[in-house]
């Protein structure tokens, strides 16, 4: 078998075996645990930095992987194209920082087994949503996605975390339902859909199927947007912040909510393609997105709570890339697809800081960090360039994505979305500044004021170099924003194709 | 030698477990385990041989008992259908005898179980391979008798009164079926599946007598209304019982009307009828399922989650009633659901068991903590679970997938509607069981008992082993697809839709 199918199996296969593997190991067998969970997330790293490899070569002439197996005539099938690269690298090379930071952060919680059995089940779903050839296969893992972060959301057991899980329940189980039907009608209307730059759908049915398709594409948003956490269905997403601090940074801020937000970019690129604004349906979905910013922010604003804040900033920067999806300029798809992994990057920084923060000190509320840049000085610079990155402020990674969406929004025409962005800084300003403020200039509490015990580590260092790697990958996709390879690049590369 | 054999295959499905069944009663309540392992064993390979033979043959194979021809002798015929529900059969049971093994450890009592469980195995077998209306009813008979005294095996009062109401809604379904029957051969003349299918005419006669046989299975199978005898025998019977009745047992009077409606008439023989049966499927999803809500006890939510999802299978009747290229979807919808519940189902009832038997009790109220204490069990409850909710990556997803299709293209798109939401109720009662099993151990509302001894892992495993199955089906599912297709009157007619 060629390498890069190869590569392609084994992003999809490698995370279930380990889940497999973890579960037959069980609880008591910690060591044989971990050691099989990080190789398991090292080789799934490999795996998609080597598919993104292929789909680079194979760039111009479509991608070189593909392989799947047929089920009536809807086929189960993966392929390691361009777009996909971008959100299975994201996953699974953070899955590897974060089976780190997991493993220190759960070594004294019951159940781990349970709780890393089903990470990586999560994981793979989100590597198979990304690789997925056709809305069938995206819709499959979609949906086991859906299943399998249900156990880590509710993994305390308390009766708050067990609320969080049955609103996440409520929020999920019927968004797939909408979404099923969509993707059937969708299915008997146009026959089997494979994701294609440029759109997917025969030629002419937008002109004779209007109203159908409008239907179709509504109950696709609908089903897509929980997950996106779009105005009005983001309410799951902050109830699910009780779960254990390396899910919020990885699943709650990157492989699941961003599952949404891919679903939304492959259906409106690679489905609809100019159909979607031929039917009028991306100006609603750009002004819902743009709606959402600004919600959001707002709603970040007022929150104590550390995870809460951030959730709600969760909520709002993920609709910066159904946005720039939705405006369909080439430099605004490219701001999506390229903030896809800038938010990823700078995002599970904060949520590790987070949770480094609630184990080492017990701070869970904005207003306890009072000086605690004192106390764990790496911990929340990294936290600062992080916070200073998704404000906006070059060089880190952030800059880069407003500077794309604005201009791109320009290019299409829609001078508004300036408007939209110049408030969201400073909406984002004004929720980030004040814990930045907290930490550096405010006095610390007694206990912080003499800085870390002299010879220990401000935290287990197992959690804090994967924040400050995850803080320095931000960093430098703003700095080398514009090297060949850079995010940013990669996303005008697709963002081109998409568009042409 | 070896072809000899394969030639004999059909009889083989049946002679195996009819042979051992009074071999393991006179065996007594030592010997007849292993006698019935290797029976149930020995009817895998056996039903996969003849899966093989009717996908080489491509068309439906007769056999003739001793080489009497069809008026005269009693012929078996194995078309894809027969052959796939012999499969799911051969599979559901050998998996619930290596359960049984654990669960009737060192039960005198339950020293009849093994004879009666290889009888009602051999009596399934025949009612899938039987060719006349007569022998299906002789058949239907002999399934519902053994049935009936496995429900009251333990001779417990619940059980005792569960299986009496069994035995009595069964024998009224036989009379209507008997009734219906005596007409057919009045006015045709014939018994055999396929000379009334030639010889079916628009008769008054001929509709009446086909209404009553459908009002008869419809009691044998618990369709709603005529629900009412199935949650207390299925939830009062020993848990293998139980598995093997919701399974396998109702999907046996349901073949026998997919048979008669799809086979030998189609559903505009007798107007309405079509539309009737799946309007009382849609009440059964919604009405079992809101049961299943507000059960106290697991084993009667999964009863109850066996009469919604009995009504699923009812769905196919007004899809394939009206015409087009959506029938075959329509049709393997309800083919391929009664094959994925089978062993979903099964799964989460020997699942329930395994927590019955271990912790004494099956109130869903005091099952806090349950995935830390019974974490395999747990997780074959789930994963069925999501058989019955229809989501991916499972075999209820294939069904959802075709019935959906199959009403929007026929353009009755309200079954879809019917369909999605019945997927919803379901997750409502699934996520009663799992949630709580989430749920901190010390909490008070459990009271799983913390000394509780561990189960048999075969029993853990079975059961877990079926819902894997069950899941795999959603992926790896068309060769069953391919096999139910072949000789089917859904075959050929129209190929899949969409290629």
């Amino acid at each position: 078998m060629d390498w890069a199918v190869i590569a392609l199996l084994a992003a999809v296969a490698l995370p279930f075996a380990t889940a497999a593997a973890i579960f037959a190991l069980g609880e008591a067998r910690t060591t044989a645990r971990s050691a099989v969970n990080v190789v398991g997330a090292a080789g799934t790293a490999v795996a998609v930095l080597a598919c993104a490899a292929s789909a680079w070569q194979g760039r111009a002439g479509g991608p070189l992987a593909s392989a799947g197996i047929g089920l009536l005539d809807i086929g189960f099938g993966f392929e390691a194209d361009m777009l996909g690269a971008v959100f299975a690298v994201v996953a699974g090379v953070l899955w590897l920082v974060t089976t780190v930071y997991a493993i220190a952060y759960m070594s004294h919680s019951p159940d781990r087994a349970r709780f890393f059995g089903f990470f990586s089940i999560c994981v793979g779903s989100a590597i198979g949503i990304a690789l997925s050839e056709n809305l069938i296969t995206f819709f499959v893992f979609y949906e086991m996605l859906t299943l399998a972060t249900y156990p880590l959301v509710v993994h305390s057991g308390t009766p708050a975390a067990l609320r969080g899980g049955r609103t996440y329940l409520m929020y999920a189980l019927p968004a797939g339902a909408a979404l099923a039907l969509g993707v059937v009608w969708l299915h008997v209307l146009a026959g089997p859909v494979s994701f294609v730059p440029g759109g997917a759908l025969p030629l002419g049915l937008a002109a004779t199927h209007p109203v159908q398709l409008t239907a179709i594409f509504a109950l696709l948003m609908l089903g897509l947007g929980v997950k996106a956490a779009l105005f009005p269905l983001h309410g799951w997403l902050p109830a699910a912040m009780v779960a254990p601090a390396p899910v919020s940074s990885l699943l709650h801020a990157v492989a699941v909510v961003k599952a949404g937000v891919f679903g939304i970019a492959r259906v409106v690129l690679e489905v609809y393609g100019p159909d979607a604004a031929l039917l009028g349906l991306t100006l609603p979905l750009a002004a819902l997105a743009a709606f959402t910013i600004v919600f959001g922010s707002v709603r970040a604003l007022a929150q104590d709570d550390l995870k809460k804040r951030l959730a709600f900033s969760t909520v709002a920067q993920l609709s910066y890339i159904v946005l720039g999806v939705a405006l369909a300029s080439p430099l605004a798809i490219a701001a999506g697809i390229a903030h896809l992994a800038h938010h990823a990057a700078l995002k599970i920084t904060m949520f590790f800081t987070a949770g480094v923060v609630a184990e080492e000190v017990g701070a869970y509320r904005v207003s306890e960090l009072d000086g605690l840049g004192r106390r764990m000085p790496v911990t929340m610079a990294a936290f600062s360039v992080a916070a200073l990155g998704i404000v906006g402020i070059p060089p880190a990674a952030g800059f880069a994505s407003k500077w794309l969406l604005g201009t791109g929004a320009l290019d299409a025409g829609a001078g508004w979305v300036v408007a939209v962005l110049a408030a969201s800084t400073l909406l984002n300003a004004a929720y980030f500044f004040p814990i930045i403020h907290r930490a550096w200039f405010r006095a610390p509490r007694a206990e912080w004021a003499t800085g870390p015990d002299p010879g220990r580590a401000e935290a287990d260092l197992r959690m804090v170099v994967p924040l400050v790697l995850t803080a320095l990958a931000g960093l430098a996709m703003g700095v080398l924003a514009g090297a060949a390879l850079s995010p940013a690049r990669w996303a005008l590369f697709v963002a081109v194709m998409e568009a042409m | 030698m070896a072809e000899a054999l394969l030639a004999h295959m059909p009889a083989l499905a049946v002679v195996v477990p009819l042979v051992a069944a009074p071999i393991a009663f006179l065996a007594g309540a030592r010997w007849g385990r292993p006698v019935a392992l290797v029976a149930s064993a020995l009817s895998v390979p056996v039903a996969f041989a003849l899966a093989w033979l009717v996908s080489a043959e491509g068309e439906k194979l007769r056999y003739q008992i001793g080489g009497w021809e069809a008026p005269l002798g009693i012929g078996l015929v194995v078309d894809g259908l027969s052959a796939t529900m012999l499969l799911v059969t051969a599979v559901v049971g050998f998996a619930v005898t290596v359960y049984s093994l654990g669960y009737f450890a060192d039960k005198e009592r339950y020293r009849f179980f093994w004879a009666l469980w290889l009888f009602l195995l051999a009596s399934m077998a025949a009612l899938f391979l039987s060719a006349d209306v007569f022998n299906l009813y002789v058949c239907l008979e002999l399934v519902s008798v053994s049935a009936v005294a496995l429900v009251g095996l333990s001779g417990q009062r619940d059980a005792l009164v569960a299986a009496m109401r069994y035995m009595l809604a069964a024998i009224l379904g036989s009379i209507f079926y008997l009734l219906g029957v005596a007409l057919l051969y009045g006015a045709f003349g014939v018994l055999d599946l396929a000379h009334l299918a030639a010889v079916l005419g628009p008769d008054v006669t001929g509709q009446a007598a086909f209404a009553l046989i459908t009002v008869g299975l419809v009691l044998k199978t618990a369709l709603f209304p005529a629900h009412f005898w199935l949650p207390p025998a299925h939830a009062n019977a020993p848990s293998p019982v139980s598995a093997v009745l919701s399974a396998l047992v109702v999907k046996g009077s349901f073949y026998i009307l997919l048979r008669l409606w799809t086979d030998v008439g189609d559903p505009s023989y007798v107007p309405g009828m079509g539309t009737l049966l799946g309007v009382l499927g849609a009440m059964a999803i919604v009405w079992g399922s809101v049961q299943a809500l507000l059960q106290e006890r697991l084993k009667m939510l999964v009863a109850y989650s066996t009469v919604a999802q009995i009504g699923y299978l009812f769905l196919l009747f007004p899809l394939v009633e009206i015409a087009g290229s959506h029938v075959v979807d329509a049709w393997s919808a309800g083919v391929f659901h009664a094959v994925s519940h089978a062993l979903a189902k099964s799964a989460m009832f020997l699942a329930a068991g395994a927590v019955l038997s271990r912790f004494g009790h099956d109130r869903i109220d005091g099952l806090g903590g349950l995935s830390r204490r019974a974490p395999v069990t747990t997780m074959a409850f789930g994963l069925s679970g999501i058989t019955m909710m229809g989501l991916p990556p499972s075999g209820g997803f294939v069904v959802k997938w075709l019935y959906i299709t199959a009403a929007i293209e026929s353009g009755a798109w309200w079954w879809a509607i019917v369909v999605l939401a019945g997927g919803l109720l379901a997750a409502g009662y699934v996520a009663r069981v799992v949630v709580p099993g989430f749920a901190k151990a010390r909490d008070d509302a459990s009271d799983l008992d913390v000394d509780a001894g561990r189960l048999p892992r075969r029993m853990e495993f079975a059961a877990l082993a079926l819902a894997l199955a069950a899941l795999a089906l959603g992926v790896l599912g068309q060769p069953v697809l391919d096999l139910m297709a072949v000789g089917s009157p859904a075959s050929g007619v129209i190929p899949w839709t969409g290629q």
